[in-house]
């Protein structure tokens, strides 16, 4: 069975949905030879799981220290004064 | 009834539960637990959606407001957290949409470009992220790269992947289709891809 040839464009496209398991099984497949025959989209593959390790642990607190539960104190006291006026 | 830890001070409730119980009976010091228990990650919500400024404060006091004013209909089943962080999220929103002054960009420019034969233009390469730059200094340029975003796929992309909502409330909380929303945070990652990818290709980019 001869199997539809898919472009580094289109390749692209279902990047996420590949990531995601949604792609039906024939674009599976297609998308899985794709990546047999191309290492520049293997490369550009992982370059996208990357940016998205790297956008999730953007604002990630430094080492494995949990985020500080810094409370500026005159927010706080702004936002009780604001609650008794109401 | 709100129902206090003996040893724990003026202050301290029991466990949610008596909390959301007492701030619906309207103790005062119910409030300041509240407000001391979560200022801090609320503010960290609105500041990476609206930056360092005063919006950011501005929107974690009408957040803190707006569920004082709506502690009736808040979910026993739901926990505080969750939902004071999408009360926040909702009224950055709506900060932001009154900002926006003039039409956005087209993420068009941001996104890979291709030749007719459906090659890629520019070779992918492989990133070595770790080696090339130091983590705060990464983190820093990501974060200025989110910020090129046009604002409807940094939207996306801050709900989604950094604030980690699904599809499905990521589209509610922007009056999307679950389809609109895949789709802008598939772009909203190859822009932000196109931007890093001259800073993490084959490790160079120090400097």
């Amino acid at each position: 069975m001869s199997e539809q040839r898919l472009s580094c464009r289109e390749f692209i496209d279902f990047i996420m949905a590949w990531l995601d398991c949604e792609l039906d099984p024939e674009t599976r497949r297609c998308f899985a030879a794709h990546l047999e025959m191309c290492p520049d989209c293997v490369d550009y593959l992982e370059s996208y799981q990357h940016t998205v390790e790297l956008g999730k642990a953007a604002w990630d607190a430094p080492g494995d220290a949990p985020v500080p539960d810094e409370v500026p104190e005159e927010l706080v006291q702004a936002v009780l004064a604001a609650r008794r006026r109401t | 009834m709100a129902v206090r830890v003996a040893s724990a001070g003026a202050g301290e409730f029991a466990d949610e539960a008596a909390l959301v119980a007492a701030l619906r009976a309207g103790h005062e010091d119910a409030y300041e637990q509240l407000v001391r228990g979560y200022a801090g990650r609320l503010l960290a919500v609105a500041r990476r959606m609206l930056g360092e400024g005063e919006d950011a404060r501005d929107a974690v006091q009408e957040a803190f407001l707006s569920a004082f004013r709506s502690m009736d209909r808040f979910q026993g089943n739901a926990r505080l957290s969750t939902w004071l962080h999408r009360i926040v999220m909702n009224v950055a929103l709506m900060k932001l949409r009154s900002r926006r002054r003039k039409p956005e960009e087209p993420i068009d420019a941001l996104l890979p470009g291709f030749l007719p034969d459906g090659h890629r233009e520019l070779r992918s390469g492989r990133w070595e992220p770790s080696a090339a730059l130091e983590r705060r200094e990464l983190q820093q340029r990501v974060r200025a790269a989110i910020d090129r975003l046009p604002e409807s796929y940094r939207t996306v992309l801050l709900l989604r992947d950094i604030e980690e909502l699904d599809t499905t409330e990521t589209a509610e909380m922007l009056g999307l289709s679950p389809a609109v929303v895949k789709t802008r945070l598939h772009r909203a990652r190859l822009a932000l891809r196109e931007l890093l990818a001259p800073q993490l290709r084959d490790g160079v980019g120090s400097s």
